[in-house]
């Protein structure tokens, strides 16, 4: 085979991926040399949004997303406020962290249980010792803890019930807050309600109080937990990850960066900034650009604040709808596990300390969070006041410019408006998967996903090889916020 | 003699933001979970199921050639026609060819197609103004009656393409669809003007609203969070929009307008199609545009006056707070 070209795949379409994805591979030797990722729709929300009254803007961009619903309807509202110059009251807050907390625990759990683990029931690990157990737990469709997990989702959702009034797509996330107040019985059923999440995942999950799980520091920790909990479903992936060498598969480098979220009094429980590789630096999006150079898409590499969204199917070089972010001229990772890095926890940066960013560390990360996120819910229910307000009334605006920055569950979302006449003039958003699944920038610099698929073994006979499925999966994509 | 085969499933996503596929998967009973005991098999659906790549394609492809018979075709998201009637702002992808096509041709061998959501239904979020793409519905456009296939079509069920609206749909309204259709007695009586299940479409969203006290006396919320009614300033259609939204209730105990925010109408072809911005009340000379269905407009004006002149104090100090102020006065049992 050698001196001959080296063979071409196409892979697609994906399940459980959130949408349309399609992944170009050009393989040497059984592993891929390098790979191009196409995200193969475009709505245009952006072209939609152009010259309406701003805050048809809440109605409109979380449309974008039926799974990250809520993460959109914030970064519109924070982008709102920032151009109207409003703060949100104290309720008005825990209600935004309850809803994106919730949201993205929600996530977590969903993605974990439905789109990643199932893979492992692949007839192609049929001899492996924990082959029946995988699927006993994760048969798509029908895996005892896949089943109950979605029940659980169904079930916790009436927190969105409470607080938002319907999930997916709401307009309770306001600029000053959430049209939304609670009474005591609200409070309360909210608290029952994180309580059994928290004991859903305490039983079945963890096999461990989520404590336990969130005071790892280390490796050695990680693998005594695995052992200790054997039981559990996280400790089911600790297994498989270690027999498969997950930890070796899909490694990019980074850097990775993290808007920061839960803001407090106190500060944030997730704090924003850079991960270099080595430590955490300040966040500063002056470099921040998205270049269409590989994108069906006009124009040249402009910061948000500034870019456009104009659809040219002819340009020669392009294969994805999706821009190419870029800070600083690097593409970055997003995610949960940039948030842990950047956040100081131990175990993430000791994972990070051994191998990097990889499908096991991407993985265990979402687990910490869930684990993290459940008693800061708990907390942040507890302290709703009832008699207190939840929101502040809008004020108009006429020309003004305002970001709304979150973190969603897949990672940092950006929503860059500017109002001019009182009409939207620009709306421009770059949501989690656009960092992770970037295409190729001017530079010829792949994105993360592109770096991650490099090396990533192909057998002969694999169609659709499981290994890329893994890699595709550990990023948690969501092609359609990707495409908006 | 055999057991009845089971009705089948096919879930594809065109245009979408997934929203419906997220809804469908919290539906109290667990259609997509544990369907067979409903006797519904789910063939293939975007968050389930074990098959992608060359799997999927085979599946397409067997359903496609008649091998594997197709019961419902359920597509979520809508038919992206441009750029230039091409398709190609969506192709499907590993199959090379747009979503258009590929939908066009298993609507073919299909017994039903049913329409999840407005934007597969009418075009919905995915045909707003200022939208570049050319979506539409699989057989409306907006309002008008022909989508990706025509007006006139049917399935070999003999029914058009059942439109489950809604942005996105209540996930009772899907399961309990795709029940009927596989119990095989969803007649074309059963659907509306624009082929909505009648079950939830010939209610109003209105109907069992918690704020219905302040409607009555139109005693109305002037910013979001407080607790009057919606209609007269925050720009709120549940008096024309179909749906059975506050007798049933979302996500357990919510709606729209228990949450404080307006509905949008999102049940209704050409709901994005809003005359100012959706969180205001449109008005001529103080009277709102969009009055409630069926009543005439003069006695609409005459009810309202009389409803103000009589606003219990209460109602009034209430509709402007964001919790009770007053509370109902204390009456003894029996007492007059």
């Amino acid at each position: 085979m050698s001196g001959a070209a080296p063979a071409r795949r196409i892979v697609g379409p994906f399940n459980r991926v959130e949408g349309d994805l399609e992944v170009h591979l050009d393989l040497d030797r059984g592993r891929i040399a390098s790979a191009r990722v196409n995200a193969p729709l475009f709505r245009g929300f952006e072209t939609m949004l152009d010259g309406k009254p701003p805050s048809d803007a809440l109605v409109l961009a979380p449309r974008i997303c039926g799974i990250c619903s809520v993460a959109q309807s914030q970064a519109t509202a924070k982008a709102l406020a920032a151009a109207m110059g409003l703060a949100i009251p104290d309720n008005g807050r825990r209600a935004f962290h309850l809803l994106l907390g919730a949201e993205n625990a929600a996530d977590h759990l969903v993605h974990f249980h439905l789109f990643f683990m199932p893979d492992f029931t692949h007839a192609a690990y049929a001899g492996r010792p924990w082959h029946g157990r995988a699927l006993q737990r994760f048969q798509p469709g029908a895996g005892q803890a896949l089943v109950a997990a979605a029940r659980l989702r169904a079930r916790f959702f009436q927190v969105m019930g409470i607080l938002a009034g319907k999930w997916p797509h709401s307009l309770a996330l306001q600029p000053g807050g959430s049209s939304k107040p609670v009474d005591r019985g609200e409070r309360s059923r909210l608290r029952a309600l994180v309580a059994e999440f928290r004991a859903h995942v305490e039983e079945h999950l963890f096999t461990a109080p989520l404590e336990a799980f969130a005071d790892l520091a280390d490796r050695s920790d990680l693998a005594r937990f695995a052992a200790r909990h054997a039981g559990g479903d996280a400790a089911l992936f600790l297994t498989i990850a270690a027999d498969l060498g997950l930890a070796e598969l899909g490694r990019a480098p980074g850097p990775a960066l993290s808007y920061g979220a839960y803001a407090e009094a106190e500060g944030a429980l997730l704090p924003a900034g850079l991960w270099d590789g080595k430590a955490v630096r300040p966040l500063d999006l002056a470099g921040l650009v998205e270049d269409p150079a590989h994108a069906w898409m006009a124009g040249a590499a402009l910061h948000p604040g500034q870019g456009e969204t104009r659809p040219d199917l002819a340009k020669p070089q392009a294969y994805s709808w999706c821009k190419a972010p870029r800070l600083n001229g690097q593409p970055v990772e997003v995610g949960a596990l940039a948030r842990q890095l950047i956040a100081g926890h131990p175990l993430i940066r000791a994972l990070w300390a051994d191998r990097g960013s990889n499908v096991e560390s991407r993985v265990v990360a979402r687990l910490l969070e869930i684990a993290r996120l459940v008693p800061a819910l708990e907390r942040w229910a507890a302290e709703l006041e009832p008699d207190r307000p939840f929101c502040h009334p809008a004020v108009p605006i006429e020309t003004a410019q305002g970001v709304g920055l979150v973190e969603a569950a897949r990672g940092g979302l950006g929503h860059w408006l500017t109002v001019e006449d009182g009409r939207i003039a620009r709306y421009q958003i770059i949501a989690p998967t656009t960092w992770n699944f970037s295409p190729r920038d001017g530079a010829g610099m792949p994105g993360p996903l592109e770096q991650a698929l490099v090396g990533v073994p192909v057998g002969n006979d694999e169609a659709t090889p499981i290994a890329v499925q893994h890699v595709v999966r550990s990023f948690d994509p969501c092609m359609v916020c990707t495409v908006h | 003699m055999s057991a009845p085969s089971p009705f089948t499933l096919l879930w594809l996503q065109a245009a979408s933001c997934g929203g419906c596929a997220n809804a469908a998967l919290d539906a109290d009973p667990p259609l997509f979970l544990q369907g067979e005991r409903l006797g519904v098999r789910t063939l293939w659906h975007p968050m389930l199921s074990a098959e992608n790549g060359a799997d999927l394609q085979n599946l397409l492809d067997r359903i496609g050639a008649g091998r594997e018979p197709l019961d419902a075709l359920v597509v979520e998201g809508a038919v992206l026609r441009g750029p230039a009637g091409s398709g190609r702002f969506q192709m499907a992808p590993g199959l090379e060819r747009p979503m258009a096509d590929l939908l066009r041709d298993l609507a073919g061998v299909a017994r039903h197609v049913v329409a999840v959501g407005s934007c597969a239904a009418f075009g919905g979020v995915a045909a707003t103004p200022g939208s570049v793409t050319e979506a539409a519905g699989l057989q409306f456009d907006g309002v008008r009656a022909g989508g990706l296939l025509p007006e006139d079509w049917r399935g070999k069920g003999g029914l058009p393409v059942i439109n489950i609206a809604g942005c996105a749909p209540h996930p009772g309204w899907i399961v309990e669809t795709l029940m009927a259709l596989a119990e095989g007695t969803l007649a074309p009586a059963d659907l509306d003007a624009f082929n909505r299940p009648r079950f939830f479409a010939d209610h109003l969203a209105h109907h069992g609203c918690n704020r219905n006290e302040y409607y009555e006396f139109k005693a109305s919320a002037q910013a979001p969070g407080q607790q009057g009614c919606l209609m007269e300033n925050l720009g709120c259609k549940a008096t024309q929009a179909p749906g059975d939204c506050n007798r049933r209730r979302w996500n357990g105990i919510g709606s729209c307008t228990n949450a404080g925010f307006a509905c949008i109408n999102c049940t209704s072809p050409g709901f994005t199609e809003s005359i100012g911005p959706w969180q205001e009340t449109p008005k001529v000379a103080g009277i709102p545009v969009g009055l409630p269905v069926d009543m005439p407009k003069a006695w609409f004006v005459a009810l309202a006056a009389l409803s103000k002149s009589a606003t219990p104090n209460r109602v009034r100090k209430n509709a402007l707070a964001d919790h009770v102020v007053v509370p109902p006065a204390n009456r003894p049992p029996g007492g007059s």
